[in-house]
C-alpha cells in the first residue's frame, strides 16, 4: 500500500494540522519511526515483547455456540481481549514507548477514553522505566474508575480533564497541550489511528499485527480467507489493525461499526459517517461531528472508547472508496450483544467490542453456513462491569 | 500596500515597536468587544488581534479557553466576527487580524472567507493549527483577496522551517516566545528570545512580532528592547477582562492595561 503520501494524506484526508511548535517533533518522530521499522534490532525487540509480554499471537477462536445460535455464517473471534492489559491498545502503546525510549525521551503522555489505552501506556512505561502522565475526561474517569486505579497502581499520574465534553476529545486536547509544552523530553503516545501524520500511519502499522495473525490462523482453520470481517471504530485502530492485511483481498468484505449511542440525533451519538461532515480536528482532516458553525459537537456512547467526534483519516478514505462499509450499533444493541456473548461463549466483551458483536448478530444470520466471519474482539469487559451493573440497576 | 505593512513601516520610521493586544470576540459580548477595540486604538494600540472562539483550542491555555467558552455561550461565529470587523472598520484605522482555528475557516469555506473578510476590512489571519504545508489552498486565495496570512515560528523551529515560514508569512512573522500554549507567565521572559529574534531577522526583512506568555509592561519593554517589531499580549489582557466581566469597570481596566503595555514597548525600544 502506498498510503499515506509523503505529507501524510490519504486522498483528501489526513495531513499534519499541528502548531508550529510540534512540526519539528512530528518530523523527528516520522524519521525515527521509519528508521526503527527498517532496523532488525528494533523489530526483533518488538516481536520479543509482543510474544513474551503481551502474549501474542492471540487466538482466533471459533465461537461455536454463537454460530449455532445465529444459524448462519461461522463466527470467529480474534481474541485481542486476551492481550496483556485486556485490549488491543497495548500493541501500539508498547511499540511507541519502545520507540520513545530509542529516541531518548524520558517521559510519555497519553490520552485515554475507556482507560484501556491509558492502562496500556502506563504498563509499557512502567516496564521500560519512563515517566508517564495520562489525560482523561472527568466523565470517563467516573465511568471507568477501575482503569483509573490500575493506572495509578502502575505509577502513572492520571490528570482528569474537566473541559468541553469531558471525554476523549478533551483528553486529546490536554495531552497535545502537554506535548507542546514538554516536547523536548516527552513523547505523546497517541492511542488510535488519528492526529497529525505520522500517527495514523504508525499506529496502523503497529496494530496490523492483528490482521497478519488472523490471516494465517484462518487459512489454517478454514483453508480460505474470511468472507467478512467486523470491527468497532472509535478512532479506528483495532479496525485498521485487523483490516489492513486484507485491504487488497477483494473477496473479503469489511464492516466498521461506530457508536450509534441513543440514536442518530445531534449530540446523542458518535457515528461520524452517519452524522458527520468533512472538517479538521486535532491534526487531521477527516469526518467530524460538528455544528453549522464548525464547532465540534458533543457525543454520546455507552462505551467511552467509541465516544469521540472524529474518526481516523484512513477510514474516511475507505469510506469514500467503498472498500470498507460503515454502520453503527446503538447503546441498546451493544448491551444486548454484551449479554449474549457473555452467556453463550463465556467471554465478557468490552462495551466497545460489543458494538462489533452487535453487528455480527445482524450479519451472520443473513449469510450461508459455508461463509466465515471474523469479529475483532478488541478488548475484555472487566473494566465495564461496574458501569453495566449501574445501567442494569444492580448494586454491587 | 497592506494596512499591516503600512503600520510597521510607519512605526519603524518613528523607531517604535507595535503593541498588538489580543482579545476574544464576544467575550463577554460583541458590543463590549467593539467598544474595547475602538478604545484600545485611542489608547495607542497599533494592531488588534481578534480571537474567534473554537470549541477545541489546542494551542491555548486556560485563560483563553475560558474566554472562548464565555463567547460560545452566545454562539459567536465567524460570520459574527466578520460583522463586528465591518462595523468597527467604519471608524477604526488600524489593522485588525483574526486569530482562530482552521476548522472554522475550512467549514465557512476558504474562498468565501477571504472574500467576506476582505470586504469587511479585515487585514490578516492567524491560524495556529494551520502550518504552511497545509495552507496551499488558503495562501493564494488570501493573496488574491489582499488578506495577509500570518504564520508562526517557535523555539523548536529548525533552520529549514524558519526559511519556509519567513518566505510564506505575509504582514509579519509571529514568533511564539516559548515552548508551550498561550497563558500569562510571571517573572522574566526567556533570554533565548533575543537570540531567536536575531536568527529570524537574519532570515527575513519582514517584521517579526513576539507573542505567547508576555504579560507585563516590563516584559513587553524587554521584548521591544531586543528588537522585536511587535509585541503581542493576549492572556494577561483577557485575564483583566475575565476579572471584570459583569462590572462597569471592565472597559476602563482593560484599556488602562493596554495603555501601560504600550508605555512598556515605548520605554523598551531604543533603550
Ligand atoms: C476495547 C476497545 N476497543 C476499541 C476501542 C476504540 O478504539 P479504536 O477504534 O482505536 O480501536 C477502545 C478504545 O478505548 C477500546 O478500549
Amino acid at each position: 500500500m502506498s498510503m499515506p503520501d509523503k505529507k501524510g494524506h490519504y486522498g483528501i484526508y489526513g495531513g499534519k494540522f499541528a502548531p508550529e511548535t510540534l512540526m519539528p517533533a512530528l518530523a523527528e518522530l516520522e524519521a525515527a519511526y521509519l528508521a526503527a521499522k527498517k532496523d532488525k534490532e528494533f523489530t526483533a525487540e518488538l516481536e520479543f515483547y509482543n510474544r513474551e509480554f503481551i502474549g501474542r499471537p492471540t487466538p482466533l477462536y471459533f465461537a461455536r455456540r454463537l454460530t449455532d445460535h445465529l444459524g448462519g455464517a461461522k463466527i470467529y473471534l480474534k481474541r485481542e481481549d486476551l492481550c496483556h492489559t485486556g485490549a488491543h491498545k497495548i500493541n501500539n502503546s508498547l511499540a511507541q514507548v519502545l520507540l520513545a525510549k530509542r529516541m531518548g525521551k524520558t517521559r510519555v503522555v497519553a490520552e485515554t477514553g475507556a482507560g484501556q489505552h491509558g492502562v496500556a501506556t502506563a504498563t509499557a512505561a512502567a516496564m521500560f522505566g519512563l515517566d508517564c502522565e495520562v489525560y482523561m475526561g472527568t466523565d470517563d474517569v467516573a465511568r471507568q474508575s477501575l482503569n483509573v486505579f490500575r493506572m495509578k497502581l502502575l505509577g502513572t499520574v492520571v490528570r482528569p480533564v474537566d473541559l468541553g465534553s469531558k471525554t476523549l476529545k478533551d483528553a486529546i486536547n490536554e495531552a497535545m497541550r502537554d506535548w507542546i509544552t514538554n516536547v523536548a523530553n516527552t513523547h505523546y503516545v497517541l492511542g488510535t489511528v488519528f492526529g497529525p501524520h505520522p500517527f495514523p500511519m504508525m499506529v496502523r502499522d503497529f496494530q496490523s499485527v492483528i490482521g497478519r495473525e488472523a490471516k494465517k490462523q484462518i487459512m489454517k482453520f478454514e483453508g480460505k480467507l474470511p468472507d467478512a470481517m467486523i470491527a468497532c471504530v472509535g478512532g479506528g485502530s483495532n479496525a485498521m489493525g485487523l483490516f489492513y492485511e486484507f485491504l487488497e483481498e477483494p473477496s473479503v468484505k469489511m464492516y466498521g461499526v461506530e457508536a450509534g449511542g441513543l440514536g442518530i440525533e445531534r449530540g446523542k451519538h458518535a457515528a461520524r459517517f452517519a452524522g458527520g461532515s468533512l472538517g479538521v480536528l486535532q491534526g487531521s482532516k477527516t469526518f467530524i461531528l460538528q455544528d453549522e458553525d464548525g464547532q465540534i459537537e458533543l457525543t454520546h456512547s455507552v462505551s467511552a472508547g467509541l465516544d469521540y467526534a472524529a474518526v481516523g483519516p484512513e477510514h474516511a478514505f475507505y469510506h469514500d472508496s467503498g472498500r470498507i462499509e460503515y454502520t453503527y450499533a446503538v447503546d441498546e444493541e451493544a448491551m444486548e450483544a454484551f449479554d449474549l456473548l457473555s452467556r453463550l461463549e463465556g467471554i465478557i466483551p468490552a462495551l466497545e467490542s460489543a458494538h462489533a458483536v452487535a453487528y455480527c448478530l445482524k450479519l451472520a444470520p443473513t449469510l450461508g453456513k459455508d461463509k466465515v466471519v471474523v469479529v475483532n474482539l478488541s478488548g475484555r469487559g472487566d473494566k465495564d462491569v461496574m458501569q453495566v451493573a449501574k445501567i442494569k440497576g444492580v448494586e454491587l | 500596500m497592506s494596512r499591516i505593512k503600512n503600520t510597521f513601516n510607519r512605526l519603524k520610521k518613528k523607531n517604535e515597536t507595535a503593541l498588538i493586544p489580543y482579545i476574544m470576540a464576544g467575550d463577554p459580548d460583541l458590543a463590549t468587544t467593539k467598544t474595547l477595540i475602538l478604545e484600545m486604538e485611542k489608547a495607542g494600540c497599533d494592531i488588534i488581534e481578534i480571537g474567534a472562539p473554537f470549541s477545541d483550542p489546542l494551542a491555548d491555555g486556560p485563560t483563553i479557553q475560558k474566554a472562548a467558552i464565555r463567547s460560545l455561550k452566545n454562539h459567536t461565529s465567524i460570520a459574527d466576527v466578520l460583522g463586528l470587523v465591518a462595523d468597527v472598520r467604519t471608524t477604526s484605522k488600524i489593522p485588525l487580524i483574526l486569530m482562530t482555528y482552521y476548522n472554522l475557516i475550512f467549514h465557512y469555506g476558504e474562498e468565501r472567507f477571504v472574500n467576506d473578510a476582505a470586504s469587511a476590512g479585515l487585514d490578516g489571519v492567524i491560524l495556529p493549527d494551520l502550518p504552511p504545508e497545509e495552507a496551499t489552498v488558503l495562501i493564494p486565495l488570501a493573496k488574491k483577496a489582499g488578506l495577509d496570512t500570518i504564520f508562526l515560528l517557535a523555539p523548536t523551529s529548525t533552520e529549514d522551517r524558519i526559511k519556509l515560514v519567513c518566505r510564506v508569512s505575509q504582514g509579519f512573522v509571529y514568533y511564539v516566545s516559548l515552548t508551550g500554549v498561550t497563558g500569562a507567565r510571571a517573572g522574566a521572559v526567556q533570554s533565548s528570545i533575543e537570540e531567536s529574534l536575531k536568527k529570524i531577522k537574519a532570515a527575513t526583512d519582514k517584521p517579526v512580532a513576539v507573542g505567547f506568555g508576555i504579560s507585563t509592561p516590563a516584559q513587553a519593554a524587554q521584548i521591544a528592547h531586543w528588537g522585536a517589531d511587535g509585541v503581542i499580549v493576549g492572556s494577561a489582557l483577557v485575564k483583566v477582562i475575565e476579572e471584570h466581566v459583569g462590572t462597569p469597570e471592565l472597559l476602563v481596566r482593560a484599556v488602562e492595561f493596554a495603555r501601560t503595555l504600550k508605555q512598556g514597548v515605548l520605554a523598551g525600544h531604543g533603550n
